[in-house]
């Protein structure tokens, strides 16, 4: 049930669910090619943007299985659109190998994935945060990521616009990591004003087409990729290739692209990290959370805070590359840290890894139901005295 | 300082409409100037099964976007009330459909027969949803009934807006009669 008689009014502003601002926040950001298969929570998205696409000169296509859409999404990338896909775990599972695929060939695209409670098909209609580790390392091999994670029906506008800004400026696959919640909630937002909206548009060439190499490797970490069909003839493999695109086994061809594509992201870290701290200056147990468990952990904290408790609050949007100096920063004055999520420990393992086990306490929920504000409270509690 | 806050659940069987009238109910809110959040929860069926929405409404940020206690519940199906009739605040008001529902947890419910009233005035039981919306407002207030009324004609499908502001305005005649202690 998409919102399409919104009572648009701009200084009351709009009721609007969050896979629809994905999918306006998809058209704002200038994406004109969709292509996926209909699955809860993540129909809304494709639904509103078969609906969206053609005023705006886009496409929309429906294709067979979630590995064809990617694949489709892939190609229409290389095309030149702004490109993406959205689905839930069963089908981001599917897309998993194509997704290492876009990684390789450096394709930029947006993958969308509304988590809902796994394994398998599990239970298509709950929440869930399982698939966190699955973002990050889902597709095989060694590789870069970016995932972001909103937890508002705004912040899924926003989002999904700098989920593309970073495709094309890192030329990367992004993964909008949302959840049922954030989904299917409708929320009173009001939109930004288009002329306002940072946009990053493909870099093109200079060069002519005889010298144009998609893959090279020196002065600039992220090379322009031309779309095919201008006259730029090169290769796309998902083989180790050379800076033309063919595929090599020469070591000294395949390691400067590896340090590449790491270091295209790892130099770009403070560009790339989207966090919100909260009453972190004094605090004593620092809570960090994402998604909608981000909103559970906002209330928990301000009732915290009126009993005398020194806790503060990081909320992650980006949660892949994970924030490392972010924590590590705030770990430095703290003494404990709270992780709630709705898994059984993802994102925990790296806060572990950067402050310390003995630091981090987990609080966890992955039966398809949400953590409440007391669920967190009562672990700040037991461990404030 | 969190600002006041309404919370408000919608339960029923699905295709009773309890997540339209959730949208309803936060489409005027926003007219009336308010913050809100709308969620619901329901199984993978099209129809049947258990179907809840809740709606948020608040002056300031609604940071947990569900309700923990509800102020105001509305049960359209005995498993409704069965699950959720308990689960309110000690003030909170429980408003069920007779019709539906034989058994609740409280003798303070407020029972309206939403059914047949809608059959009654609209000729359709379907309508139902958009009573129980017009009682809520009428015996709550908590969003105005102007608000209340552009919201469901903006949102009611091509011919049909007559219609919904019927059983609307049916739902406010009925929480008169229950303000002035007839049913």
């Amino acid at each position: 049930m998409t919102t399409n008689a919104n009572p648009s009014d701009e200084t009351n502003g709009v009721l609007m669910q969050g896979d629809e601002a994905c999918a306006e926040g998809a058209i704002a950001a200038g994406c004109r090619f969709f292509a996926g298969y209909p699955i809860t929570p993540a129909t809304e998205i494709a639904e509103v943007l078969s609906r969206r696409l053609p005023q705006v000169g886009g496409k929309f296509i429906q294709m067979e299985d979630e590995i064809g859409s990617i694949a489709a999404v892939i190609g229409a990338s290389v095309g030149g659109a702004k490109a993406m896909t959205a689905t839930s775990g069963p089908g981001f599972s599917l897309m998993q190998e194509n997704i290492g695929y876009a990684a390789m060939a450096e394709i930029p695209c947006v993958i969308v994935d509304v988590q809902r409670l796994g394994p398998s098909t599990g239970r298509p209609t709950s929440p869930s945060q399982g698939d966190v580790m699955q973002a990050r390392w889902g597709t095989h091999g060694d590789h870069p990521i970016i995932a972001l994670s909103p937890s508002s029906v705004r912040e899924t506008f926003d989002l999904t616009v700098r989920a593309f800004n970073f495709a094309e400026r890192y030329r990367t696959p992004v993964i909008l990591l949302m959840d049922e919640v954030i989904g299917h909630m409708r929320e009173r937002i009001v939109l930004p004003d288009p002329d306002t909206i940072e946009l990053v548009e493909r870099a093109g060439t200079t060069v002519p087409p005889e010298w144009y190499k998609p893959y090279e490797n020196f002065p600039l970490d992220v090379p322009p990729l031309v779309p095919f069909g201008e006259g730029y003839r090169y290769h796309i493999t998902g083989l180790h290739h050379d800076e033309r695109g063919y595929p090599t086994n020469r070591l000294d061809e395949v390691r400067p692209w590896l340090e590449r594509v790491f270091r295209k992201i790892e130099s770009s870290i403070s560009d790339i990290m989207i966090y919100e701290e909260d009453e972190v200056q004094d605090a004593d147990t620092l809570v960090i959370a994402y998604g909608v468990t981000a909103r559970a952990a906002r209330q928990a904290v301000e009732q915290a805070r009126q009993h005398g408790h020194k806790v503060g609050l990081i909320k992650l949007s980006t949660i892949w590359p994970f924030p490392e100096e972010v924590v590590e920063r705030a770990a430095d004055r703290l003494h404990r840290v709270i992780v709630p999520e709705l898994n059984r420990g993802q994102l925990a393992l790296e806060v572990e890894r950067v402050v310390g086990r003995h630091k981090v306490r987990r609080v966890n929920r992955a039966d398809g139901s949400i953590l409440s504000p007391d669920d967190i409270l009562d672990a700040i509690k037991e461990w404030s005295r | 300082m969190m600002a006041a806050q309404y919370q408000v659940r919608l339960a029923g069987t699905g295709g009773q409409g309890a997540i339209l009238a959730g949208i309803l109910l936060a489409e005027a809110a926003i007219r009336d100037g308010k913050n809100v959040t709308q969620t619901q929860s329901y199984g993978p069926e099209a129809r049947g099964g258990a179907s809840r929405s809740e709606v948020v409404i608040s002056d300031g940020e609604i940071y947990y976007p569900k309700v923990l206690q509800a102020d105001i519940t509305l049960c359209m199906s005995q498993e409704a009330c069965d699950r959720y009739g308990g689960e309110r605040s000690r003030s909170g008001l429980l408003i069920l459909d007779s019709d539906h529902v034989s058994r609740a947890p409280t003798t303070m419910a407020v029972r309206v027969p939403l059914t047949s009233l809608a059959k009654q005035v609209t000729g359709r039981e379907i309508t139902a949803n958009v009573v129980g919306l017009g009682v809520l407002v009428g015996l709550t207030g908590i969003v105005s009934r102007e608000a209340m009324e552009e919201a469901v004609r903006a949102r009611a499908p091509r011919g049909t807006a007559e219609m919904n502001l019927k059983a609307l305005r049916a739902g406010f005649e009925a929480a008169e009669r229950v303000r002035s202690g007839g049913a």
